[in-house]
């Protein structure tokens, strides 16, 4: 058993089940349930007591995971970046995880820390933030869908492009 | 026009056609 690309493939999995469950709870149950909450006064247990946390959470999952991917990639590193041939899907699935690791930690989280108090923010300021967390956090919902396409296809490219 | 963004069937639509056009420039990549 080579044991770093082993034990890099079981935590990229284990920290990007949490990263992308992360994600899916912000979009799927989190924004209709924090707009509901505001709409009967209920918000502010959610911002306080849920929103930290989760983010804590997403956030750093985030690094995990593209640290295991980079080391599990190992010497394919370039290769899969540079979207050589043999290497091509990984390297897709690869590229769009970058850009998703890059919406979390430049667009969602800095904007994240206006809306929870951590960073002081007028209400215009907040407004905005708002609107560009929301659709970096959405952005990295649709982009999530290809990237565990290619994820999947990675090292299976006869199973996936195959005439 | 609206942005897919604001909707989640829009995200997962846009997703779902971005997956496709990726597959696409992937297989031809490949001269599959």
């Amino acid at each position: 058993m080579d044991w770093v690309p082993a034990i890099s493939r079981w935590i990229h999995f284990l920290a990007g089940v949490m990263w992308i469950g992360l994600l899916y709870y912000f979009n799927f149950v989190n924004a209709q349930a924090a707009k509901a909450a505001a709409a009967d006064g209920t918000g502010a247990g959610i911002a306080k007591h849920v929103m930290p946390r989760a983010l804590l959470f997403f956030r750093w999952a985030a690094v995990v995971t593209w640290l295991a991917g980079a080391a599990l990639l190992g010497s394919h590193f370039g290769a899969a970046f540079l979207l050589q041939k043999s290497h091509i899907a990984i390297g897709v699935g690869a590229w769009l995880g970058t850009i998703m690791l890059f919406n979390v930690w430049v667009l969602i989280w800095p904007n994240q820390k206006k809306l929870l108090g951590i960073v002081q923010a007028s209400d215009e300021e907040k407004n905005k933030a708002r609107r560009v967390a929301f659709l970096a956090s959405r952005t990295n919902t649709m982009l999530s869908i290809p990237m565990l396409y290619f994820m999947a296809a990675g090292g299976h490219a006869q199973l996936f492009f195959a005439s | 026009m609206n942005n897919p963004l604001d909707s989640l069937w829009g995200t997962i639509i846009a997703g779902l056609i971005l997956t496709l056009i990726l597959h696409l420039a992937v297989k031809a990549a490949l001269g599959a």
